[in-house]
């Protein structure tokens, strides 16, 4: 492993014991240790409620992002950690609820917008819109930039989620 | 499982003995008072009552490096919790086996900052390997089991579980006895015999090998110190090894260059700086062990065998990872070495000697021998001599009195010195004495202290005199916190900024309040005698050895340094004291 003088940004899923505090021990380790958070998602995922996947999107020289996954696997209620920018083509995205308020003819072109992006109207009032919109970061990024000039107030964003594609699992 | 309920405190202590505990460590407190009523005149387990719960977790420290057994600890809720962070802080840096009980406050109070309330799952998170809140008394027998099948597996560590007073007393008849199968926790074991065979065949390439070896020898267990040692002598190499590895290769056999680092021996760095093949067991590369990493070992391919991955790659760039508990791997890698009768180019390595035995010609460890005032290199080498034949076991507090002691004492076995590496904690060694000395009750236990150290828990004078523990302190007195004097020598253009003590006590009077023994010593005429009585005493001794006020511990890698460029003993100052010289 030789380091790359550049930041590399890698989408890390970590499958943990669903208990108490285990969130705060993902979280603490890399605010102690000085590492990146630019997304995170955690819920559990199995049937019983027993196993949660958090997924941290992160950025770092390519042997801080090594480092950080040695030490994830190391906490003793982590089952399993995995790589996905590393490990193979996988799927990622992001739901965002946008509102967006103003009347006539800027409700209109949100509306337009909103059928672009393929976003949701999920709240409608006379004079407000919450928006559901979905898809890699960057679209949601894009699609709240144009928003940004039809009137938006408020965005709730709930990070990355994503998994390997095709029959690889975690 | 048995059908008999108990309550949760007799299932603690019920759980401690079946998991071996002969002693605890601790410190009573409202939270933690039913454990105590368990543990009232019992008869299998011994309480070490310490004066401050700190002490307690270093006692745990000392009992478990001297065993190889985990160190147990009790305190309260709250303030005891709070009290024992350094001592978790020092095991976790460390990688000592510590399972610390915390009292708590009952589980429907949890939040409310009830008295004596702390959030100790959240302050110890980050100073434990892993830690629990106990919330049912169902629960509190396999916690227990699980703490200590955690501290004491993979790399070792202290394990904290926080136990609601109301836990301790509701009653259960769930007792777990026997193996943890754990969902997600897998400590690495066994070595990958592709890799091993790897870092045998770079090894046996080798011109000039070198073996940098640490604490993960000792804390592997006997049987590692003695496969390194076959395997190094096999092989012809030079070892050297970190403060925290001395012991796993005996520092009087000829292949050994001493210890290595800021202030290990010439011979030792520049061994490292030069060496074409690296092989480092159970080390991980401190800062304080490579100096600046961009001129470490510039032309060597590393081979690195640790039981943790984080700790590989993580410093330093290696080639041959090896993931595995030490002996486990050094077994393979001695049958690989054996079975492809390797053998290091003989005329190569004749060569690698020749460069070393020059630097060992440098003397570097040479100091003033001084008749008018006791060097304390002069006192830490008599006292290694003195005791050499005595079954003896040393701890240090940290500052210059640890490095010399680290320079000038000279370890055989592993298991034998007890110091604060990771973390340096002043006040480790007294308490971690007292570990030490109720896990080897008719051993000379020996702290090597300094005067500003030895008052961070100069309490512990108390217990040593409640359980007849023969402690023996040995205090190079300066009057300065003598590194950080060194330092600002150094670094500040000598304005000793506080590193000078006024008032303190005297040493001798202090011992003697408690009941212990204190002796003075202030000329190198009397430093023989003195020791010899201190050794003689069947009890508690603090030694006041007034030394030299301003010898600085050389030679030095200065921070942010190479090995390369090391700084010597001044050898001026040494010849001008060599004419008169009739000490050795």
């Amino acid at each position: 492993m030789i380091d790359t003088p550049h930041q590399e940004r890698h989408t890390i899923s970590i499958i943990v014991d669903n208990e108490a505090g285990v969130l705060a021990r993902v979280i603490g380790l890399f605010a102690g240790r000085g590492y990146n958070i630019e997304h995170l998602t955690v819920a559990p995922v199995d049937l019983e409620g027993n196993e949660s996947r958090i997924t941290v999107v992160t950025t770092g020289t390519r042997k801080i992002i090594e480092q950080i996954k040695a030490q994830l696997d190391r906490l003793v209620p982590v089952h399993r950690v995995g790589d996905l920018t590393d490990e193979g083509p996988s799927v990622e995205r992001e739901l965002a609820l946008v509102k967006v308020t103003g009347d006539k003819q800027q409700r209109l072109e949100a509306i337009r917008v909103a059928e672009a992006f393929r976003a949701r109207r999920v709240d409608s009032t006379p004079n407000s819109f919450v928006f559901e919109v979905t898809g890699k970061s960057e679209k949601i990024k894009a699609f709240i930039e144009l928003m940004s000039e039809l009137g938006l107030e408020e965005v709730v964003r709930t990070g990355v989620a994503a998994l390997h594609r095709g029959k690889k699992v975690l | 499982m048995s059908s008999k309920a108990l309550t949760g405190a007799a299932i603690i202590v019920k759980s401690l003995e079946d998991l071996g505990v002969d002693v605890i460590f601790g410190y009573p407190g409202g939270a933690v008072l039913p454990i105590y009523d368990e543990l009232h005149e019992h008869s299998k387990i011994t309480h070490v009552l310490v004066r401050h719960e700190q002490a307690a977790v270093h006692a745990a420290e000392g009992y478990a490096r001297s065993t190889g057994k985990p160190g147990v600890v009790l305190v309260t809720s709250g303030p005891g919790a709070t009290n024992a962070v350094t001592g978790l802080a020092d095991a976790m840096l460390d990688s000592i086996p510590v399972v610390c009980l915390t009292g708590q406050v009952p589980v429907q109070l949890i939040g409310t900052d009830a008295f004596q309330e702390a959030d100790t799952v959240g302050i110890t998170r980050h100073c434990t390997k892993h830690n629990y809140l106990v919330r049912k008394s169902d629960d509190v027998s396999a916690v227990i089991h699980e703490a200590f099948h955690v501290a004491t597996t993979g790399r070792p560590g202290p394990v904290v579980v926080d136990i609601p007073k109301d836990v301790q007393i509701l009653t259960s008849d769930k007792i777990h006895n026997g193996p943890i199968e754990h969902r997600s926790y897998r400590p690495a074991f066994k070595g990958d015999d592709a890799a091993i065979k790897k870092a045998v065949e770079l090894l046996a390439k080798a011109k000039k090998p070198i073996f940098y070896t640490g604490g993960g020898v000792i804390n592997s267990g006997p049987k590692a110190s003695d496969l390194l040692r076959k395997l190094v002598r096999l092989t012809g190499a030079p070892i050297t090894s970190t403060l925290m590895g001395l012991g796993a290769y005996p520092a009087s056999d000829p292949l050994f260059l001493g210890m290595l680092g800021m202030h290990g021996t010439f011979e030792a760095n520049h061994a490292m700086h030069d060496c074409d093949v690296m092989v480092c067991v159970g080390a991980r590369f401190d800062d304080r062990v490579t100096g600046r990493i961009d001129s470490f070992a510039p032309k060597s391919k590393k081979i690195h065998i640790d039981i943790d991955r984080s700790s590989i790659n993580k410093i330093v760039h290696v080639e041959v990872p090896v993931v595995g508990d030490v002996a486990a791997v050094l077994e393979v890698f001695l049958k690989f070495w054996k079975k492809g009768k390797h053998k290091l180019d003989n005329a190569a390595l004749k060569k690698w000697w020749g460069e070393i035995n020059e630097n060992r010609k440098r003397y570097c460890l040479a100091y003033p021998k001084r008749r008018d005032v006791i060097m304390p290199q002069y006192a830490c080498e008599r006292l290694q001599e003195l005791t050499k034949e005595k079954d003896v076991y040393f701890t240090t507090e940290v500052g210059q009195h640890q490095m010399w002691a680290a320079q000038f004492l000279k370890f055989e076995k592993p298991n034998r010195w007890m110091t604060s590496g990771g973390l340096g904690t002043m006040g480790y060694g007294f308490p971690a004495a007292i570990g030490v000395q109720m896990a080897h009750p008719k051993a000379l236990v020996i702290d090597v202290a300094g005067e500003a150290s030895i008052q961070m828990n100069i309490q512990e004078l108390s217990t040593v005199m409640q359980y007849g523990l023969p402690v023996k302190v040995f205090i190079l007195n300066n009057q300065y916190m003598g590194m950080v004097r060194q330092w600002q020598d150094l670094n500040h253009e000598g304005r000793y900024s506080n590193s000078y003590t006024a008032s303190l006590p005297d040493f001798v009077k202090l011992a003697e309040s408690y009941g212990a023994t204190g002796l003075m010593c202030e000329h190198p005429d009397d430093l023989d005698a003195t020791i010899l009585k201190m050794m003689e005493i069947d009890g508690p001794v603090i030694v006041d050895c007034r030394v030299e006020k301003l010898a600085n511990c050389f030679p030095m890698i200065p921070s942010g340094a190479a090995h390369n460029e090391m700084i010597l003993p001044d050898e001026d100052e040494i010849k001008e004291f060599e004419g008169g010289a009739t000490l050795v």
